[in-house]
């Protein structure tokens, strides 16, 4: 079964696309490293190779994490299986 | 030979280097054009020039002589001639070098003129080069190299492939005995506390904040936004990384899971404690953080790419790895190693470490790396503030 996206860490709230070409409405199987689950879910957007893809919803303000880790917060609010990029998250340093 | 040993050049102080190079140095800006002659008189000589050496002072001036003297001493150097514009600097470099006990021999402009220094360097780098040539390859072990790494134009790829492979081969090699060193010091901006525990002791861990902290101050005092488009870069974003925090984390899974670092170094200073893992207070630019890797004396570099950087070094070849599959089929004249099988689960995170090792070891035999073919010679001085 074809990978569509990987995520780091179980309690990650992204994912990252690793294949190019991913069209909304696309149901994508995701598999989580940590754990070595197998995930689905259903993307919104077009989300090119190497982007992230939200997991849950993100309220503005929220903290977006990856490796397990705080890496920023969102800017707007992000649906499940929405793009998450420069346009809806920022970094808390700087 | 054994599974960990390659064939490398025992240099005179014992340390062992995998190029035989016969490097023209020039001590400052105005010997470029000197140093870029002579190494067009004698082939398979190597001119570095670079942009620096007037009136630098203090600590800056330090770290240009520590980089000079270092890049001359690296063991992937057989011998060198040092040429600049004045005998008392490029003596201190000489003297510097020749603490190796390889040759080397100074050159100065002032009195004698661009001609007659050329031909005066040119005999003496004839000599060396023909000397070096007669240098025989000889079976050395793992606990005598010296591995550093820096990845570059980084994408979500870096931290889910290209960074944990190197991870992986420096968890391997740990405990073998390897030298190995990693930096960029803002580029580990949001994992710094992650990355202090990774030190082997709490001191060690307080020196590494301590640096962090000075370089956030830099950052703060000169900074005129978030740093968007510089850290992260326009290709880090284009590649799908959002923020420094995001990308500081992939850059730290280079350091593996293991692997503890046990001294925290200057830009461009040779370790001191024995095998193990290093950290240095360095740039995040590939360029300038390669150059101080190399100048500290580190033999091959390991350098993680997700969009593709082409940097290469002259003296330190840079083996280049990418996971992002598009990169391995757009630029694959530049890449040494593709483990984009990661991504589509074909390849274990063991198995790219263990091919990072053999191509790493194939490189340090005498394989050229593709930024040697492909003639990137990237030499990058670091400067910390203005001349005076």
């Amino acid at each position: 079964m074809e990978t569509h996206f990987i995520v780091h860490d179980k309690a990650d709230t992204v994912g990252v696309m690793v294949v190019e070409n991913a069209q909304p409405g696309r149901e994508l199987t995701g598999w989580i490293m940590e754990t070595d689950e197998t995930i689905a879910i259903k993307a919104l957007d077009a989300v090119p190779l190497g982007h992230k893809i939200a997991l849950k919803e993100i309220q503005p303000g929220d903290t977006v994490l990856k490796y397990g880790h705080d890496v920023g917060r969102a800017v707007a609010a992000i649906g499940k299986g929405n793009h998450v990029h420069v346009h809806n998250m920022k970094t808390k340093r700087w | 030979m054994g599974r960990y040993q390659f064939l490398g050049y025992r240099r005179e102080n014992g340390r062992v280097g995998i190029r035989n190079h016969v490097v023209i140095l020039p001590l400052d800006d105005l010997s470029n054009a000197a140093a870029e002659a002579v190494a067009n008189n004698i082939k398979g000589t190597l001119a570095l020039p670079h942009a620096y050496g007037r009136l630098q002072f203090g600590e800056d001036l330090e770290l240009h002589f520590r980089t000079l003297i270092g890049t001359g001493s690296n063991p992937n150097v057989a011998a060198c001639v040092v040429i600049g514009i004045e005998p008392g600097w490029t003596g201190r470099i000489v003297d510097g070098i020749a603490k190796t006990g390889k040759p080397v021999a100074g050159f100065a402009i002032e009195g004698n003129g661009d001609i007659t220094t050329i031909a005066n360097a040119s005999r003496k780098a004839r000599e060396f080069v023909q000397w070096a040539s007669e240098k025989q390859r000889e079976t050395c072990s793992i606990e005598e190299l010296f591995v550093s790494t820096k990845c570059g134009e980084s994408d979500t790829t870096s931290g889910l492939g290209s960074c944990p492979t190197v991870g992986n081969l420096i968890d391997k090699l740990d405990p073998l005995g390897a030298t190995t060193c990693f930096g960029e010091t803002s580029e580990l901006t949001g994992a710094e506390v992650v990355c202090a525990s990774r030190a082997a002791t709490k001191e060690i861990g307080d020196k590494f904040m301590q640096v962090f902290r000075a370089y956030q101050v830099v950052i703060e005092r000169h900074k005129t936004s978030d740093l968007s488009e510089s850290q992260p870069t326009k290709g880090n974003i284009a590649g799908g990384l959002t923020t420094i925090e995001e990308k500081a984390f992939g850059n730290f899974q280079k350091i593996g899971k293991k692997a503890e670092f046990i001294d925290v170094l200057k830009p461009a200073e040779a370790p001191a404690k024995g095998p193990g893992l290093y950290y240095m207070d360095t740039s995040s630019a590939a360029a300038e953080c390669v150059t101080l890797q190399a100048a500290a004396g580190f033999v091959v570099h390991l350098f993680p790419t997700g969009q593709g950087n082409v940097i290469g070094n002259p003296i330190e070849p840079v083996i280049k790895l990418t996971a992002n599959p598009k990169t391995a089929r757009t630029m694959s004249e530049h890449i040494d190693l593709d483990v984009s099988g990661i991504l589509r689960r074909e390849m274990t995170m063991d198995q790219a470490g263990d091919q990072l090792i053999e191509i790493m070891l194939r490189t340090c035999n005498g394989r050229l790396t593709c930024a040697e073919a492909l003639g990137h010679r990237e030499f990058v001085m670091t400067k910390l503030y203005q001349s005076a």
